[in-house]
């Protein structure tokens, strides 16, 4: 089987502890997480995480069916890119002289659908939304002028099918 | 005149008392129905032991003589009864010292609470003394852990950990306690979990594929059962007994599904797996239907997986979604406790007997039996043999001993020749492979069934390993009875040089001391036997000890355990020499 990216989405409780419960699992198979983003979701009190690797779907039905094994996970979901809406975030830190001076890199701000975030005498900070080659193409652009720092998200995405986290909770509400 | 107020009156309302939170743990263990723990003092941990102090006429602590040593003699207790098992131990070393057995507990899916003391929580994170992130080691062997550092949190979390300890697959719950938790005070009321919102013990029971599981039994030509530990911990030996019996399946055991069924049902054909018998390993890449209940497909179980029956439509009956098509592909996956999905399962089977294919088991047998078996229960000459020992425990047990096994090729021997007539029986290290859990295991064992003869058959590597547990069998004069098959050497390893590793016997040969003189200093009876014609007397003696007794043997040194499937050989090309 072919490996590919795969999103795994994971809702779970607010616990100290569950980010490494999580993590452990991809560690004991041998599997390099690409990236991964925690935050709360659309239900109040449920964290969800959102897991990009690269595997074979025979690996990550596998890993799913482990993450929604550990107690405090909720429901463990994996994606492939075309199911998903999925964006990254980069902020790119540039010096404000070559700024000013090189007008080339004014263009690629506004061909690249980019924001200046901040301005100060010394440094620029702009930052780019999109898809990770939007990203890099920012940043092989922006590369040559010296970048003074740069960083990047992780993969945030929402699924186009529902996700009926609610109901399973609802659902447990009455039946316990 | 009326004095009453409303301030008054509220004050009979809630019944709660203030207790510490040392306390709070002791009572949570009460309310839990604990009777028996096993642990070992220390700093962090000092103060539930000063409470358990107060409260030693409710509640028996075992002091282990080493903290691996208590999770094991938990994994023992919990094994044979039941229930949950209980370890306790401190910070630090203490906490480290129980891994082998957390492991041990969550790859055998045994019920399992650890307590640990921490160090205080402003202490947390700051390389104290004794100061260990257990919560961090533990994480990836534990069905749940959590750190309490909160008084007011002990009854709530211990009142989860036991839920989530033994409901729906049970396994090892970890629950860390600050020092200063222990100490302050809380309101104690106590109410047991009934259930978690992210926490599906059982999954839905889906009653079209249980009609088409019961279709494709009964219409099977050639169908095979091979059952696990999941029929003993769902409570469903009678009822799976029932399915076998009206089906007229052959039924094979996984090492922890061993005495599930009674050994010598004439239904049961024995063990599968690396040294199985050998019909039901050929057989499994014979049958047109396998029925697996409450087992894994352990690679121990299934030899190399691209040759494990390729030509039969597997039945999975499983209490974890996680396990299916784990390892083999299941075509009719039967999600549920087998006690509920058996039941069903009944209702739908055909009475069938299966004469003809249940006569190649019996050849099957009769080859094994002539090349193997005939020759491991009745050498004639040399030193005696491991089968020879199992055998005569058998004829004085009549198949009701409890016979905890260590790991290696004696483990191998007593799960092929044991004879058990009750479930509950086997109690063996199987997916872990733990050296040195047989001696305290058998001390919880016996303390979990005290009414049965408890029999720990080990080998001279593995005793070595947890030796010290005498000290808590003298102390607490646990009766029970320890064999030690010694052939002064590791001898699986060397069994797997002798035959993949041309003879180069690397450190496998195991110079011992006089073991009769160490069960001695500690005041256990204890013989010591090497000639065929003593043999039977000295496990008469041994069964029918009142006391504690330590059986030594010396057994042939370089006996192979066959049959055997080689790693990566398909379970049909099991090797009878």
């Amino acid at each position: 089987m072919e490996k590919k990216d795969f999103t795994v989405s994971v809702y779970t409780e607010n616990n100290i502890g569950l980010l490494s419960r999580i993590a452990a699992i991809f560690q004991k198979r041998h599997i390099n997480i690409e990236s991964i983003t925690a935050s709360r979701s659309e239900v109040n009190g449920v964290m969800r995480f959102t897991i990009v690797v690269q595997v074979t779907e025979d690996q990550v039905k596998k890993i799913a069916g482990q993450i929604e094994k550990q107690i405090e996970v909720i429901k463990a979901f994996y994606h492939t890119d075309d199911e998903m809406i999925y964006q990254e975030t980069a902020l790119y830190k540039i010096n404000s002289a070559d700024f000013v001076e090189d007008l080339n890199i004014q263009d690629f701000i506004k061909e690249s659908n980019a924001r200046i975030v901040t301005v100060t005498p010394k440094f620029f900070v702009i930052e780019k939304t999109g898809k990770r080659h939007e990203t890099d193409s920012l940043y092989e652009k922006l590369k040559p002028y010296g970048l003074m720092q740069f960083v990047r998200s992780g993969t945030i995405a929402v699924t186009k099918n529902e996700m009926p986290i609610s109901n399973i909770l609802e659902k447990f509400d009455t039946t316990n | 005149m009326e004095v009453k107020t409303a301030s008054f009156e509220k004050v009979s309302s809630p019944k709660t008392t203030k207790v510490s939170g040392a306390e709070a743990v002791i009572k949570c263990l009460l309310e839990e129905g604990v009777d028996t723990l096993y642990g070992y003092p220390g700093g962090a941990i000092m103060p539930v032991y000063d409470e358990l102090y107060k409260y030693q006429t409710q509640i028996h602590h075992v002091l282990t003589r080493h903290e691996q040593g208590a999770t094991h003699a938990a994994q023992g207790y919990a094994r044979v009864s039941g229930k949950v098992g209980v370890a306790m131990a401190t910070s630090g070393p203490g906490a480290t010292n129980l891994v082998t057995g957390i492991a041990d507990a969550q790859i055998d899916s045994t019920p399992m609470v650890c307590i640990t003391g921490q160090v205080g929580s402003h202490l947390l994170g700051s390389d104290a003394f004794q100061e260990t992130d257990i919560i961090g080691i533990s994480t990836p062997i534990t069905k749940w852990n959590y750190q309490i550092t909160k008084a007011e949190e002990i009854p709530e979390i211990l009142a989860k950990a036991f839920f989530i300890a033994r409901s729906g697959r049970p396994g090892p719950v970890l629950i860390d306690i600050t020092k200063d938790a222990q100490f302050a005070s809380l309101e104690f009321t106590y109410k047991k979990c009934s259930g978690i919102r992210s926490y599906k013990p059982k999954p839905e029971i889906n009653l079209s594929e249980l009609e088409r599981a019961a279709d494709a039994i009964n219409n099977a030509k050639k169908p095979m059962i091979v059952f696990g530990q999941g029929v003993i911990l769902g409570g469903a030996e009678e009822l799976f007994k029932q399915v076998v019996e009206k089906s007229g399946i052959p039924a094979a055991w996984t090492i922890l599904g061993l005495s599930a069924m009674p050994t010598d049902h004439p239904l049961n054909v024995g063990m599968v797996g690396m040294h199985g018998n050998y019909g039901p390993n050929v057989l499994t890449n014979e049958c047109d239907v396998l029925i697996a209940i409450g087992m894994r497909f352990d690679d121990r179980v299934t030899g190399n997986l691209e040759k494990y029956a390729k030509q039969a439509k597997v039945i999975h009956f499983e209490i974890d979604p996680a396990e299916i098509n784990k390892n083999v592909h299941a075509d009719i996956p039967v999600l549920g406790n087998v006690n509920e999905t058996l039941k069903i399962l009944l209702e739908h089977l055909k009475p069938n007997k299966h004469e003809a294919w249940h006569q190649k088991f019996k050849d099957y047998y009769q080859i094994e039996f002539d090349k193997i078996i005939k020759n491991d229960l009745n050498a004639e000459r040399g030193k005696i043999g491991m089968a020879e020992v199992i055998d005569e425990i058998n004829k004085c047990s009549k198949g009701d001993a409890v016979i905890v096994s260590d790991v290696g090729q004696h483990q191998m021997v007593a799960c092929r020749y044991s004879k058990f007539n009750q479930t509950r029986s086997n109690v063996t290290s199987g997916g872990l492979g733990t050296m040195g859990f047989a001696l305290p295991a058998a001390i919880g064992a016996k303390m979990g069934a005290p009414d049965r003869d408890v029999v720990a058959v080990i080998g001279d590597g593995g005793y070595q390993m947890t030796i010290q547990e005498l000290g808590t069998i003298f102390q607490t004069k646990v009766p029970v009875k320890i064999v030690i098959l010694n052939n002064d050497f590791l001898g699986m390893v060397r069994q797997w040089q002798q035959l993949f590793f041309e003879k180069r016997y690397a450190s496998t040969e195991m110079v011992n001391p006089d073991f009769i003189t160490i069960a001695k200093g500690y005041h256990i009876k204890a013989k010591q036997v090497s000639k065929r014609e003593d043999l039977k007397e000295a496990v008469t003696e041994m069964m029918e000890s009142k006391e504690a007794y330590f059986l030594e043997v010396k057994v042939e040194q370089e006996e192979n355990v066959f049959p055997m499937v080689p790693t990566g050989a398909s379970v049909s090309d099991i090797r009878l020499e």
